[in-house]
């Protein structure tokens, strides 16, 4: 469903475009051989040449390139086989040489697309303009002193990958799951960590508006380093509404940059970045183009793990699975694993069923990943296997699946110690049925004359009578005929 | 090519050196004749030539992904005009 | 003969002949620089440093384990950093900077036994070609002329280099060229300087001007000596990525070749309408010498000459703005005081920069500022392949090419340069071979009438350094050039 905004003078579309700084996953930084762990000690992950000290001079690390190669492949994108490394100057107090070391006209990897699977089940791809491997800068601490701003480099030098959407989004929910996703398959790659708290992942959304039904492409605002899915939506949201709300008084929108203020649910215009940027890119003399070879390209495409749109697919194929459902196994690879183990063997959709509304309500709850899941996929399936051969109800499973998330017990234990096998044996739930009616005739009488509902006493009163073993199909089969008129 | 006032402030700004008004006028005098006399460059006929971006025929190098530097924050530190603990300093930035 | 007046070649016999003492080589150079304190060729002088080298120096020698520099008294241009000793680049705003690390050059040097004197002055950031842009004051070159007490300049930048060779202060320097601040500082000073292959010494540790073209250096007073310090201090360095992994040739062995069978070509480009008419049958001579000596001379062309200087002074002062961008006062050097960061950074900048450099960083931003970088940097890396491609045509026809290292002899310190351009023509006949990165050498072949001396340039292909040194032999060998010491 369209997303349209009503303003005074019509309805209006929203026009975004992502611009993602990923850091990339390496030992060490994208041009020096300093660690790039984060939470360090001030200044302890710093070298003379992320530290921008004279006469330093920058090498890359190979690794950041495979990295930047094997996201580009993952976006079915175009790896550049040449590209160039550009200096883009500006003075800050957290970039050291007075320029970033990042890619301009030729990045490493060009065009791609990013799938999104929308809530209907419905698919739509979102073009990625490019990628291109740059620099982190550093941190500026405002709090420490009341006249002097600190300086910490420990992230500057660090490699990230500018990922650069084209301006295809149309809804802030777009925008929030085309960030899950990329976040997705970056993780699948290992890439990228994805982690938005920490700042290995931040996001710039470019935000213009325009009527319903026009084509044009107004001025937009660029909203800084939003450091959350949600926070990325309300910004973008409250963004086209502040335009709207200017076009319909007659005004201009101005190019800036903006911040979003999540404690306010508002943006406001960057001081700092006020004054006319001439980044003066030229080609850096200390590198000399990358090039890549086609065997170099190879061996990280035959490296490359089945991704979430892939794996989707071929769950919806081979396990029957609902596309909904499918989707929401494969947004983490550790989950789709986790759920691949469960329905080895064994019933998928039941599988998908218990893993997604049983063990997924389960870890939300307690906020835990599925790496620390209190319960095992082996387990989870061993206590499938008793639901299928009848040893447990599916009520009596639900308890038993309690009971192994509070102890990290297996089912099989837990069955054996507390006797809690289902009755399948035909002459105990006999006797017990034949005791109620033996204790009960007019109620017997009743059911026999016609008035059904009482079913439902007779199978409450047999439960009770054998603990809530008594298998349901069974029960219900003897009782029908037990009962007959 | 002539270099008036308001472009020499706009590159020293952008060259962040701070320049008096009254040296705008003949640094402006200075550069004009610089970027005069390079004017001729653009006699020579360059339609078919790719340019030259680096001084060498070599092969970008490649380094392994191995943190073997840093920690060493007093040494990065040392030369500081105002460091502060482990940080670096500079007057208040408001953002 | 006096110690000081030794080349490398015999103090290294007889220092292993244990002749002479490395801490009498030593001192007798210390006290050189004192009686020669008035040329200014030193910004800081490093006794301690030297006598303690000299000291291990006498060890090793005693041990019978000494590389090739062991024992021999160097300066080095205060361009390059080394560790724990003030590094300024002749600039303000390096004020107290004492790096804790050691370029790949003087390393290489220092582990080869040498024995550092100091650091030599320069112009500001290698900026000039007369050291007179030195915050430390300028640098007056050893020879006078003729009936005169005028003080010369020693050429730039490498002009404490020069001066400190020419007069008997340290027996060798290191420098470093841009457009020529080996070559045209050798000239002036009657000494030998060679400026590699872009790529065959390493930049890092090396303030830097213009990356794509500086090239560290050694200069000497004979030929032999250079190809001595040249194979120390030159090799592949991982820590540069535009330095070469070729094999280093004996270069000391090349230098006996001769030039039989050589083809010289003589470019008729660097004999323009009013060239000195001395520098003009200077280079007369050097032809005839080498056609004497087995070799024959071709006229060659190489038509974009005229356009090698504009295009220099477009790529280096552009390169020269971003490599300079570092010195902003927050992690080394001066800082003057400002309400917000960027008044900080201006004051700051303004303050510690001459108004060579200045005017520099100037140009170099407004080159490549939004609109103009294609009409200047891109045309001008354009032109820069074509200057490039004529040296490439040239070296089919012919081995090496000899032209005159500058236009001028020396000139009085204080001649007035209304206009920077009749400055920058200094560099004319040696600014080709940096825009294309090819070795060239300067030797001393003459006098002029007044009796100050002039050179005689070298240039051959890339990586063929072994032709320029035997070429630059059999010249010196014919020119029995009288040296100052
Ligand atoms: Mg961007
Ligand atoms: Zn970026």
């Amino acid at each position: 469903m369209a997303y349209i905004l009503k303003g005074e003078t019509g309805d209006w579309e929203v026009v975004i475009g992502l611009e993602v700084h990923a850091q990339v996953v390496s030992n060490a930084k994208l041009f020096s051989g300093a660690p790039t762990t984060f939470g360090a000690e001030p200044n302890s992950q710093v070298s003379f040449i992320d530290a921008g000290m004279p006469g330093m001079l920058p090498v890359i690390n190979e690794h950041c390139v495979a990295q930047a190669v094997k996201t580009g492949l993952g976006l079915k994108a175009k790896i550049n086989k040449c590209s160039v490394f550009a200096r883009k100057n500006y003075f800050y107090a957290d970039l050291p040489q007075g320029y970033q070391i990042s890619q301009y006209d030729q990045p490493i990897v060009g065009e791609g697309a990013i799938v999104l699977d929308m809530p209907d089940g419905s698919t739509r791809a979102i073009g990625v303009e490019r990628l291109h491997l740059e620099q982190d800068a550093g941190k500026s601490i405002h709090d420490m002193h009341p006249q002097k701003t600190f300086i910490d480099l420990n992230r500057a030098g660090v490699g990230l990958m500018e990922i650069v959407s084209k301006p295809d989004l149309r809804s802030p929910e777009e925008a929030g799951l085309y960030l899950k996703k990329l976040r997705s398959i970056l993780r699948y790659l290992g890439t990228c960590d994805g982690n938005m708290e920490e700042g290995s992942m931040r996001c710039d959304a470019n935000v213009s508006v325009r009527p319903v039904g026009s084509n044009e492409l107004r001025t937009r605002c660029e909203i800084k380093n939003v450091n959350s899915v949600r926070f990325v939506m309300m910004a973008i949201e409250h963004e086209a509404r502040r335009h709207i709300e200017v076009y319909d008084a007659g005004g201009t929108i101005n190019q800036e940059t903006r911040l979003y203020d999540a404690n306010r649910d508002e943006t406001r215009s960057m001081r700092s970045k006020e004054m006319a940027h001439d980044y003066r890119y030229f080609p850096d003399p200390d590198l000399l183009p990358l090039v890549l070879d086609d065997a170099f390209i190879a061996k990280l495409k035959s490296e490359l793990p089945e991704l979430p749109d892939d794996k989707k697919n071929r769950f919806v194929k081979d396990y029957g699975l609902t596309a909904y459902d499918a989707d929401v196994l494969v947004s983490e690879r550790e989950n789709a694993q986790f759920f691949e183990t469960v329905a080895k063997g064994r019933d998928a959709k039941i599988a998908a069923n218990w893993v997604i509304s049983n063990l997924f309500g389960v870890l939300n709850k307690q906020g835990k990943a599925i790496a620390e899941s209190p319960v095992s996929a082996d387990d989870l399936g061993a206590l499938l296997d008793l639901l299928a051969d009848n040893t447990l109800s599916s009520r009596m499973a639900k308890e038993v699946f309690e009971i192994m998330v509070d102890t990290g017990k297996a089912p099989g234990a837990i069955v054996e110690e507390r006797g809690m096998k289902q009755v399948t044996d035909t002459g105990a739930i006999e006797a017990a049925v034949d005791k109620i009616m033996a204790e009960n005739p007019d109620k017997v009488a009743e059911i026999r004359a016609g008035k059904d509902k009482l079913i439902g006493w007779f199978t409450g009163q047999a439960m009770k009578a054998t603990q809530g073993k008594a298998n349901p199909a069974m029960l219900a089969e003897l009782l029908k005929k037990k009962l007959a008129p | 090519m002539s270099l008036d006032k308001a472009t020499v402030r706009r590159i020293a700004t952008l060259a962040r050196i701070e320049v008096p008004e009254a040296d705008l006028e003949p640094l402006a005098g200075e550069l004009s004749g610089i970027l005069g006399w390079i004017e001729q460059l653009q006699e020579v006929d360059t339609s078919a030539v790719a340019p030259m971006t680096g001084g060498t025929d070599v092969k970008l190098p490649w380094r392994a992904d191995v943190a073997n530097d840093g920690g060493m924050a007093e040494a990065v530190t040392a030369n500081a005009p105002d460091a502060q603990g482990a940080f670096f300093t500079v007057p208040k930035v408001v953002e | 003969m006096t110690l000081t007046s030794l080349t490398i070649a015999e103090a290294r016999d007889q220092l292993r002949a244990k002749k002479i003492s490395a801490v009498e080589l030593t001192e007798a150079h210390l006290a050189e620089m004192t009686k020669q304190k008035a040329l200014n060729a030193f910004v800081t002088e490093t006794p301690d440093i030297a006598r303690a080298r000299a000291k291990e120096a006498d060890a090793a020698l005693a041990k019978g384990d000494a590389p090739a520099l062991t024992g021999i008294p160097l300066g080095i241009k205060d361009l390059f950093c080394t560790e724990g000793v003030l590094t300024t680049a002749s600039s303000h705003i390096l004020d107290g900077f004492k790096p804790r690390y050691e370029s790949t050059v003087t390393a290489k040097l220092k582990a080869a036994g040498s024995v550092m004197l100091g650091k030599l002055n320069l112009d500001e950031f290698a900026m000039g070609s007369s050291t007179t842009t030195s915050y430390y004051g300028p640098t007056i070159n050893p020879w006078k002329a003729k009936g005169s007490g005028a003080d010369l300049v020693p050429g730039g930048s490498s002009g404490g280099s020069a001066a400190a060779v020419a007069g008997g202060l340290a027996m060798g320097a290191t420098g470093t060229d841009t457009g020529g601040s080996i070559r045209q500082p050798a000239a002036f000073a009657g000494i030998v300087g060679v400026k590699p292959t872009y790529g065959r010494c390493s930049r890092w540790g090396v303030v830097a001007f213009a990356s794509s073209l500086d090239q560290p250096g050694p200069m000497t007073r004979t030929v032999r000596d250079s190809a001595i310090m040249l194979q120390a201090m030159c090799g592949h360095d991982p820590k540069d990525s535009t330095s070469s992994k070729l094999a280093v040739p004996d270069f000391e062995k090349a230098l006996s070749r001769g030039v039989k069978g050589l083809k010289i070509g003589i470019p008729k480009e660097y004999r323009p309408d009013g060239l000195n008419a001395e520098v003009a049958a200077l280079w007369d001579q050097g032809i005839a010498w080498l056609k004497d000596a087995g070799a024959t001379p071709v006229d060659v062309s190489l038509p974009h000459t005229k356009y090698a200087l504009p295009t220099y002074y477009i790529v280096a002062p552009a390169e020269a703005s971003s490599n300079l961008a570092r010195y902003d006062g927050v992690r080394f050097g001066l800082r003057v005081a400002g309400q917000s960061l960027d008044e900080m950074y201006s004051k700051t900048r303004a303050a510690g920069f001459g108004p060579e450099v200045r005017r520099r960083i100037l140009i170099g931003t407004y080159v490549l500022s939004a609109g103009y970088y294609d009409a200047y940097y891109l045309k001008a890396q354009k032109v820069r392949a074509l200057i490039a491609r004529d040296f490439e045509q040239a070296f089919t026809q012919c081995d090496a090419l000899l032209t005159p290292t500058a236009p001028t002899p020396a000139f009085a310190i204080g001649a007035k340069f209304d206009d920077p351009v009749a400055m920058y023509l200094n560099d004319v006949f040696t600014v080709p071979a940096s825009l294309a990165g090819i070795p060239g050498s300067s030797v001393p072949a003459g006098l002029t009438s007044t009796g100050l001396p002039l050179g005689l340039q070298v240039l051959t292909k890339r990586w063929d350094e072994e032709t320029m040194f035997a070429v630059s032999q059999t010249l010196e060998d014919a020119a029995a050039f009288k040296r100052l010491v």
